[in-house]
């Protein structure tokens, strides 16, 4: 498959363009990085890179720089499902060591793997500004806060649930 | 009950939305730096108010403001730091969610004050639900004419973006977003020059934290010398404080800088004390980057006064006995928590956030996490404790931004208040790997404040 962003996507490139002056289409970089990971997959490959490249006219080198360097960034292939897990200081207090350890056991992998099936994947994360609500991980968009073992079971029972569908 | 100038409405049901905002006061304040004040008397009342910066440094907002250079032609840009990444801080994130409104209102004003046409508000990529809320405030802002061109017929023109970031910590100090704005790695550039002069595309740029920049809308509200007499001495107004570990109640608090830590802690207006009847081991009153404290420091400082929730007191005693009001980021621990395991956790962090331009910090903080990684599992020698301290300074002050000092002082404030801690960690390896150290062999106990707790 091709990296080209559809129509509506590449309109949002140009709106995102327009939010500097003149000449600084660069600084659409880091937004238009996180539509690409979006639109191809979850992650970010070297033809994706490159093709982000080409269309804010800057070099393949320039986006390379800055892709490695944000976390959020997936530079391989990750499960449909992403759990984020925080494991920072006030997440420890509330216990994020076990969330982590059970999620492992549930799903049967290890931090920075994917399920078999493809599903999920799971990254232990550094803090996610929601200590006050911890332990929490992050799921695509959202947060998911105040995780027991049981509303990790429930998570996971509704991701499943939704990808049946 | 303490007076609140932010969050005095955020109860009110809808008031994220224009219509209930504006209803409720809103853009009262919009309207009358518009109508009736120059830019030069708006920074006039920010000086007046003593505001101080809420992001963490604590610098005076008015000062920054008159630093900005005012070059003819040259464009000069507001960006709004809304990167909230310091472990324990999640107060910004409840102002955007909850009052996108106040912090639009809060930008228009100061942009007004500095001259600034294009605002940016850089919010961390985690946080990628806000951005909509942000956007969808921002478009009825400007529905309602209080963006765009001619802003209320004042002749004055403001655009606001929302820019995400991509998970960096880094990008929260000033010079770093910068660079992450310009689409380029969050590595903090070498100041002098400082933004006020070279800031955003080599331009004049004023960088403000989202709670430095709400707190400007009461300011105008009420006045500045009003808004002074809130608080004592140079501890002004009202600070969010994100109360989070272990906590019964844990959220984000507004106080009036004239209440004790103790009261915080423990009332049931605030925090309403610790789970299960436990007793307080310790706290990082300002964030993960400010000294921890045993109980008995933070409740009393080294004179034996009680210890206020104001930048003065927080800090009184400096780093040997005190510590910071930081960010606001208010992490609590009770008496089962391991301050090892703990000071690992955030080393842990610094090493994965350090942007690995300058050697003493890309290089320390992965030994002082692989250092502590060992004494945490029973692999410690006590020299190790020693090596600790001597990377940590030699991290301190050797560094371009403040990322290194913040990854420093925590494993330096955990060795000075709990060296017994580690040393125990190194002469029981395997009852470490057991049960934690507890208070039983507490680093300074006090038992006076311990048995206050207990009530």
């Amino acid at each position: 498959m091709a990296v080209q962003f559809s129509e509506e996507k590449l309109n949002k490139v140009k709106e995102i363009i327009a939010r500097y002056p003149e000449g600084k289409q660069k600084s659409a970089l880091i937004p238009v990085l996180h539509l690409a990971q979006e639109s191809f997959g979850g992650w970010l490959s070297a033809e994706t890179m490159d093709y982000v490249a080409a269309l804010l006219q800057i070099t393949p080198i320039e986006v390379y720089e800055v892709a490695t360097f944000y976390s959020m960034y997936n530079l391989k292939p990750v499960g449909k499902y992403l759990f984020e897990v925080c494991q920072t200081g006030p997440c420890m207090l509330n216990g994020s060591d076990n969330i982590i350890a059970y999620i492992k056991e549930k799903l049967g992998i290890e931090a920075g793997e994917t399920t078999a099936d493809g599903m999920f994947t799971l990254k232990t994360v550094e803090c996610l500004g929601a200590c006050g609500y911890a332990p929490m991980m992050q799921l695509g968009k959202f947060y998911k806060e105040h995780l027991t073992r049981e509303r990790v079971d429930q998570i996971i029972a509704e991701c499943r649930a939704q990808a049946g569908n | 009950m303490g007076r609140k100038l932010l969050l005095d409405k955020a109860h009110i049901e809808g008031i994220r939305y224009y219509d209930v905002y504006r209803k409720n006061g809103g853009y009262a304040a919009a309207e009358k730096v518009l109508k009736n004040m120059s830019p030069d008397q708006v920074t006039e009342e920010v000086k007046k108010s003593g505001l101080r910066g809420r992001g963490g440094a604590g610098f005076p907002t008015g000062l920054k403001w008159s630093f900005l250079a005012k070059p003819e032609g040259v464009p000069r840009y507001l960006v709004c730091n809304a990167d909230e990444s310091e472990p324990g801080t999640f107060k910004d994130r409840y102002l955007m969610e909850f009052l996108p409104h106040l912090l639009i209102e809060g930008l228009l004003i100061s942009s007004f004050a500095l001259g600034a046409n294009r605002t940016y508000i850089y919010i961390r990529g985690e946080y990628a639900w806000i951005p909509d809320i942000l956007e969808e405030a921002i478009k009825d802002a400007h529905k309602n004419g209080w963006l765009g061109k001619n802003i209320q017929g004042s002749g004055f023109d403001l655009d606001i973006y929302v820019q995400r970031g991509a998970g960096a910590y880094i990008c929260g100090e000033e010079t770093a977003l910068i660079e992450s704005l310009e689409g380029k790695r969050g590595n903090p550039r070498i100041k002098p020059p400082f933004p006020a002069v070279k800031g955003l595309w080599q331009c004049p740029t004023v960088v403000n934290n989202v709670e430095t920049l709400a707190a400007v809308v009461p300011i105008i509200n009420i006045g500045g010398d009003e808004y002074a007499k809130i608080g004592i001495g140079k501890s002004t107004g009202t600070k969010l404080i994100s109360a989070c570990g272990n906590l019964n109640k844990p959220g984000v608090y507004e106080i009036d800088m004239t209440i004790s830590v103790e009261e915080f802690i423990y009332s049931e207006e605030y925090c309403g004390g610790i789970p299960d009847g436990k007793r307080l081991k310790a706290c990082i009153p300002g964030g993960s980057s400010v000294p921890i404290l045993p109980a008995n420091l933070l409740l009393k400082t080294a004179k034996g006064e009680q210890r206020m929730m104001t930048y003065e007191s927080l800090n009184d005693g400096g780093f040997p006995t005190g510590s910071m009001m930081g960010s606001g980021g208010f992490i609590v621990l009770d008496e089962d928590q391991c301050v090892v395991r703990h000071t690992l956790s955030l080393a842990r962090f610094y090493h994965h956030e350090s942007c690995g331009q300058c050697s003493p910090c890309r290089e320390g903080t992965g030994w002082m996490k692989r250092v502590l990684q060992n004494i945490e599992n029973g692999k410690g020698k006590m020299s190790d404790i020693d090596l600790l301290w001597d990377i940590q300074r030699k991290i301190e002050g050797n560094t371009i931004c403040p990322l290194g000092d913040a990854a420093a002082w925590p494993v330096a404030a955990a060795i000075r208040h709990f060296r017994d801690e580690f040393e125990w960690h190194v002469n029981n390896p395997e009852e470490a790997q057991r049960h934690n150290f507890g208070l039983a062999h507490y680093a300074d106990p006090l038992p006076v404040v311990a048995a206050a707790a207990a009530v």
